[in-house]
């Protein structure tokens, strides 16, 4: 709490609104609202089969698999940045191959999707893993004894069963788009309207105007707190 | 009867400790140490030239902190224990000024100018600065808000060439990462860090580069270690074996 409450206080409240709605921070702000929600989509669609692999199935190196799909949660965002330079990047390990299908990756807001749907996977994968095992299995179990298909058994039961732990994954994932910065910063670059996030706006201020990177971190504080305030507002419905 | 002899080894070890510090205190081996917040462009230079002065300087143990200029200034506003402050450009020095930071004046002691740099196979074939406005070239720059980025805006201007970046970076690294990685096809680095790349890169002069000369000063910061250590420190880089290890980077005269 302390260093919000300070970072608070070091806010010129006069000129806050001029501060925050300059072209750029504008053009920021937009940008990581954009791309964040892109993200938290890609984060659903790779997320929940992932989760649903993890917490439905028992299979050989399964730890070992779970460990790597939580990797980002520990890595130093650089390091994701990097990895991701060497697998997208131009001379990367799938640069070529993603070239021929005739998208430039490279210093494009494609980029940014990519490294933020990287590091926001995880939260998506461990809210819903968590959700289906604390769920279980016997809905499941009884509605495939009475003939139900796997899909309609996943349409029908799995799914809703388990909607507000995805609804939760999701807002986490979302949050965690907004904030990446490291990663956003090494992998795809710093242009305004193209890869310039919010975060990466408020580093490039400080440099020429402490008081609109104090400004504009308090707006990404405020949106992070609705965000999180969302995820227990799911919750609390839920139960 | 261990724990004795433990104890007594142990008087022994305090005892001797503070004789050897009693000799300190008058003879000429009193342990300082001094506290230089360098620009990062510097770090290769000052680290060596650091290790030098404490040769000439016995019982001065150097430490630097190697940081963008204005990250420096702003922590030593915020108070943190600077002797010597080197900033790469004088905008920076003039904040320290400003804040009333700076024991005595601040003194040029280098200048950087601009460079080109591709990868070492230059797959664009970029060859003077009017390849950098091709279509197709991708070229990084650094952002105009960060010095590298204000020197390559003069350049430019000078030079009434107008280059779209693909990204804007926050630090001459960043750019030269991009560069290094085969990402980008070239960017505007300082001479010095072509050099300090070796052969990752690829480093093509232009004229216009004479235009825009980045200034280095340095200055003693109030409140620093004492004993005229700072001062001397400044003196030992603006002096011959000062110079002699910065032209060997790269930098200027100033």
């Amino acid at each position: 709490m302390l260093p919000l409450v300070a970072m608070a206080s070091r806010v010129d409240w006069n000129s806050f609104f001029s501060l925050i709605s300059s072209d750029s921070s504008r053009t920021a702000l937009w940008l990581s609202l954009r791309t964040s929600a892109v993200s938290t989509v890609l984060c659903v669609l790779l997320g929940v089969p992932m989760a649903l692999v993890l917490a439905r199935m028992t299979f050989h190196g399964q730890t070992l698999v779970r460990s790597l799909v939580l990797l980002p949660l520990v890595l130093p965002p650089v390091v994701g940045g990097i990895a991701l330079l060497y697998t997208f990047g131009r001379k990367g390990l799938l640069g070529e191959t993603v070239d021929v299908l005739g998208l430039q990756v490279a210093f494009s807001t494609t980029a940014v999707v990519i490294a933020q749907t990287f590091v926001a996977l995880p939260f998506m994968v461990v809210s819903l893993e968590g959700t289906l095992r604390t769920a279980g299995e016997r809905y499941e179990v009884v509605a495939a004894t009475l003939g139900a298909r796997p899909t309609t058994i996943l349409r029908r039961i799995t799914l809703p069963m388990v909607l507000p732990g995805l609804a939760a994954g999701a807002v986490l994932s979302f949050a965690r788009a907004l904030g990446e910065f490291g990663a956003t910063i090494t992998f795809a670059g710093s242009l305004e309207g193209v890869t310039r996030t919010l975060p990466l706006e408020i580093y490039l201020q400080r440099e020429v105007d402490p008081d609109a990177a104090v400004a504009l971190s308090l707006v990404l504080v405020v949106v992070a707190v609705l965000v999180i305030g969302l995820v227990r507002g799911t919750r609390s419905t839920a139960l | 009867m261990n724990r004795f002899v433990a104890l007594v080894a142990s008087l022994l070890l305090v005892t001797a400790g503070c004789g050897s510090e009693s000799a300190d205190r008058n003879g000429p081996t009193k342990k300082v140490t001094l506290t230089v917040f360098a620009a990062a462009s510097l770090k290769g230079a000052f680290t060596e030239l650091g290790k030098q002065f404490e040769a000439e300087h016995e019982g001065v143990t150097v430490t630097f902190n190697f940081a963008g200029s204005s990250d420096l200034v702003a922590q030593i506003q915020q108070g943190a224990p600077a002797d010597v402050f080197a900033s790469a450009d004088t905008k920076n020095m003039d904040v320290a000024i400003t804040a009333n930071l700076l024991e005595g004046s601040a003194r040029n002691f280098a200048t950087n100018t601009l460079e080109i740099a591709t990868p070492a196979d230059n797959p664009a074939e970029v060859n003077s600065l009017d390849d950098l406005a091709k279509s197709g070239v991708k070229v990084v720059l650094c952002a105009e808000q960060v010095p590298c980025g204000s020197a390559a805006a003069k350049v430019e201007e000078a030079s009434g060439i107008d280059i779209k970046p693909v990204s804007e970076e926050q630090s001459v690294t960043d750019v030269l990462g991009k560069v290094i990685s085969g990402e980008a096809d070239a960017g505007l680095v300082y001479v010095t860090d072509v050099k300090a790349a070796g052969d990752k890169v690829n480093g093509i002069e232009f004229p216009e580069s004479g235009d825009v000369v980045n200034t280095y000063p340095i200055a003693a910061i109030k409140g620093n270690v004492g004993d005229g250590l700072a001062e001397a420190f400044i003196s030992f880089i603006t002096g011959s074996e000062g110079q002699a290890v910065l032209a060997a980077a790269g930098f200027g005269k100033p």
